[in-house]
């Protein structure tokens, strides 16, 4: 078995596993998990029983239920409320594993109806089988179009989805896993999907029809037969270089670092032993004492903007989460390109200050206002209030005395009656979205 | 009108194109299976330059303080030529662009979108051909001898992929797998390596045309829009909260701290960099449309870079307006075709009141033209389609001739008369004084028009 992390396990640590094995805890929440010790933390985020949806349903601008099928942006809102009311987090959080491994853009597809109908794949998977999920993911609708398995046919074979499968999904490019030949093969072997266009529906009544599929013999990883969809798809799960790719790729969604060699065999061997089941090498890492011991990760912005909305107990009752993640490079259903988002490069100016603006709309409905607050004159307790609002998130010893310097020299400036009375609570705001938006609360 | 699902997704795609660029994150895929977008695999890196306060994103540079020391040499050296390329998003209509009022094949083929002789003014070089109405600001220029027409531009085997015709004219080759832009391409050959400023993106995203593999190129942000605000803090708390924003971006051991810590502090020296900036933006010696679209405000930019004498050798932007006109064409191109005419003479009166004209050429091209034939209230994806060269140093006559409507190719389309290739050679070799042979892929292939007087 892989290491396993033996070190104390106290609130930082329960605070850690929280926002890599979900979106960050609710208030009390770390605390309560530490209680539970390392292998009971684990447990409860991978055996959560059944999921329930806490808190205050989402609404739109005016008031109005979420149309996630209809509104464009509201199927991001629909999930974003997901990650910020579900008592399933790490669930929720292999959903965007998933959306980001195979990832699927609205772009290409059309209607949002099939992305939500991906998700709900996604989710329904999320801790089963890869196997399963790759042949289901395979006939889904979405992925159908969005990498032309319904344009793929015995007279006119299309490469797109042979291909990534091979490079994205299951095997990686460069390691000499399989040839041009395979991907041609392969192309064959996935031939016969099909759709109608609805005038009104767009793509509808996906199905496999036998007279656009290849029959004849293929040649695919040195092996000859009259493969179909399904042989494709088991022929990638069953590569030799499969458990590699796929152990190292769910590794770095949890750990910045690469895995020791020993441990990759370790969780390859733990994989195939399970039959290709995800949720036993999901608890090796969530147990491993790189997760713990190693350095921390930036948030992604679906992680960052749910973590602040569970930390702060609201729900979604504004549209604007759709334009400030996509500003903050993240727009949920419209990843980037087939590959995915690139996690080395969520933070540069423009998106530090998108950050910025998604922390002042999280905090915005809680301002205090100056003349009807009184607060003390007192840096540390300004700090020590700013803290309890984010339910105390464990701070660095240098962040936390860079606020209280900026609260004790702002108090400072205080050189009149009103002033004493006001910038306290002037200053707390500050505190608010400073804390928010600081080098502690981007990472994890 | 038959559904084109095709082009739902390129409007969809130039959507996301912007919303990616607005999150400051590159070249996103356009589409899977296509041709790998130019430029997708060079690092960007988003800083300030002291020097000139401006936001840049910049591509594929190494040092910082070499930039700098970079841009101000280059910037001190003798004035280079400028070419700068505009983009006409979706295969503008080039049987709109300049229209054979009275052929009768025309108005056969176009039963609703032929346009009359009195709509626009006649073409003086073709008095065939008509202006479109729409585009009054380019004939005055061409009228004043500034303006080279390219009545159909294109290349053999034309594709009618966006995605992929784009691509060919932006690497400058027919070669799907090419991943360098043309421009980017010269600038490799011919600038520097500490001169991002050299291939400037006018855009939040890098224009896949400026797609180097060597040297770095350079993207500017809207400048006048990077401020930061908090709920509930203002007067000296806030200017205590911002400066506070430096502190927080102090080094860290830990490196994905430290990461975010650079971003904060980053996003803090971009900040108090831009602060003249906010609000106002640029001064222009002449007035530019009041519109909603930042086309005029950009060029109205890039002419007061220019006056700084910035070192700047190639520039691309995207045009506005939706020329993908399947469907209700007659408005929707009139008015991507006023708004951008309209900018580039207000940028040429900007340039000539600045005395900068003699220095910059603007080439303004779409990925391909329209089919001849309309679809009833639009028109399809064509090849051969509409070029313009502007500016005081070009020759002003027409290159290659209008192919006319009754010899069409095998789709029903326009014949190019000219070649973008070739084009490319020329405004190389005549304007900015490169062997195209070290560019454009087969270049001793394509006859080279003179452009330039």
């Amino acid at each position: 078995m892989p290491p396993v992390y033996r070190g104390p396990f106290g609130k930082p640590q329960a605070e850690r596993l929280l926002w890599r094995a979900g979106f960050g805890p609710r208030p009390g929440e770390a605390e309560r998990l530490a209680k539970l010790g390392l292998e009971g933390a684990v447990h409860k985020l991978t055996h959560p029983g059944r999921e329930r949806l806490r808190g205050a349903k989402p609404h739109d601008n005016d008031g109005h239920p979420l149309a996630p099928n209809d509104v464009w942006g509201h199927d991001q809102l629909w999930w974003l409320d997901r990650m910020v009311r579900t008592t399933q987090p790490l669930a929720e959080r292999m959903t965007l594993v998933w959306h980001d491994w195979f990832a699927t853009s609205e772009d290409g597809v059309g209607p949002a109806r099939l992305m939500l109908r991906q998700n709900r794949l996604f989710r329904q998977h999320a801790l089963g089988s890869f196997s399963t999920l790759l042949t289901e993911v395979t006939r889904d609708p979405a992925m159908l179009l969005w990498l032309s398995g319904t344009d793929n046919e015995k007279d006119d074979p299309n490469e797109n989805y042979g291909r990534e499968m091979m490079e994205l999904f299951t095997i990686g490019a460069d390691r000499g896993g399989y040839t041009e030949q395979d991907v041609r093969e392969q192309a064959r072997a996935l031939t016969g999907w099909r759709n109608d266009w609805d005038d009104n529906l767009g793509p509808v009544n996906f199905r496999f029809d036998k007279r656009r599929h290849d029959n004849g013999v293929k040649k695919i990883f040195g092996k000859k037969g009259i493969f179909d969809w399904r042989d494709s798809c088991r022929l990638c799960v069953h590569h030799r270089l499969h458990p590699s790719f796929f152990v190292t790729k769910l590794w770095s969604y949890f750990v910045p670092t690469a895995p020791p060699a020993a441990t990759r065999r370790e969780l390859e061997r733990l994989y195939v032993r399970h039959g290709f089941a995800v949720r036993p090498v999901v608890e090796a890492i969530l147990r491993h004492p790189a997760l713990y011991l190693g350095p921390r990760m930036v948030k992604s912005p679906a992680v960052y903007t749910a973590g602040l909305l569970r930390a702060l107990g609201r729900g979604i009752d504004t549209e604007d989460w759709t334009w400030l993640m996509s500003l903050a490079g993240q727009q949920l259903f419209f990843p980037p390109n087939v590959a995915g988002w690139d996690d080395s490069r969520w933070l540069d100016t423009a998106t530090y200050r998108a950050r910025w603006l998604i922390a002042s709309q999280a905090i915005e409905k809680r301002a205090l206002k100056p003349d009807k607050t009184k607060l003390p004159d007192d840096a540390s307790k300004l700090l020590v209030r700013a803290e309890a609002f984010f339910g105390r998130p464990v701070l660095t010893g240098q962040t936390h005395s860079e606020l209280k310097r900026f609260a004790k020299s702002a108090l400072g400036d205080a050189n009149a009656k009103w002033k004493k009375e006001q910038y306290p609570a002037l200053i707390e705001n500050a505190l608010r979205q400073l804390l928010a938006s600081s080098p502690d609360l981007q990472t994890c | 009108m038959a559904h084109c699902h095709h082009c739902d997704e390129f409007s969809r795609a130039s959507l996301m194109r912007r919303t990616a660029a607005e999150a400051g994150r590159g070249l996103p895929a356009i589409e899977p299976g296509m041709p790998v977008p130019a430029g997708t695999g060079l690092d960007r890196r988003s800083f300030v330059t002291r020097t000139f306060g401006l936001a840049l994103s910049v591509y594929g540079i190494g040092k910082l303080g070499l930039f700098e020391e970079g841009i101000a040499r280059a910037a001190s050296g003798p004035a280079q030529p400028v070419l700068v390329s505009v983009f006409l998003p979706g295969g503008a209509d080039a049987l709109s662009v300049l229209y054979p009022a009275l052929d009768s094949t025309y108005r056969k083929l176009r039963p609703t979108l032929a346009l009359g002789p009195a709509a626009g003014p006649v073409f003086s070089e073709d008095t065939r051909l008509h202006w479109h109405p729409s585009l009054q600001p380019l004939a005055t220029l061409h009228g004043e001898g500034k303006v080279s027409v390219l009545p159909a531009v294109g290349y053999t085997h034309p594709d009618q992929s966006h995605f992929t015709s784009r691509h060919f004219w932006e690497v400058g080759a027919t070669d799907a797998q090419l991943v360098s832009g043309w421009m980017g391409r010269y600038l490799d050959h011919a600038g520097s390596m500490d001169n991002p400023l050299q291939g400037l993106s006018l855009d939040y995203q890098l224009q896949p045309s400026l797609a180097s593999t060597k040297v770095p190129v350079a993207s500017v942000a809207a400048p006048e829009e990077y401020s930061f605000w908090a709920p509930g803090v203002w007067g000296d708390v806030e200017q205590r909260m911002l400066d506070a924003l430096g502190s927080l971006g102090a080094p860290r051991k830990d490196p994905y701290l430290n990461q975010a810590a650079k971003a904060t502090a980053q996003a803090d020296r971009l900040r108090r960099q831009l602060a003249p900036f906010a609000g106002e933006g640029y001064g222009s010696p002449v007035p530019y449309p009041d519109v909603d679209d930042s086309f005029p405000h950009r060029l109205a930019g890039l002419a007061a870079m220019l006056n700084a004498n910035l070192p700047l050798r190639c520039v691309a932007i995207t045009a506005p307006g939706e020329y993908d006109t399947h469907s209700d064409q007659p408005q929707a191109l009139a008015d991507g075709l006023d708004v951008t005419a309209r900018s580039l003479l207000a940028f040429q009166r900007d340039l000539e009141a600045r005395g900068l004209a003699d220095r910059v050429l603007t080439l303004v091209w779409s990925e391909f033209g329209r089919r001849a034939e309309e679809n009833g209230s639009g028109t399809d994806h064509g090849a051969a389609g509409s070029g313009f060269l502007i500016g005081t140093r070009a020759r002003g006559q027409m290159v290659g001739e209008f192919p006319g409507v009754d010899n069409l190719d095998d789709d029903g389309n326009l014949h190019a008369t000219a070649d973008f290739r070739g084009v490319y050679c020329s405004l190389l070799e005549q304007w900015l004084g490169e062997d195209a042979t070290a560019v454009i892929p087969g270049a001793g292939s394509f006859s080279r028009p003179v452009l330039v007087k």
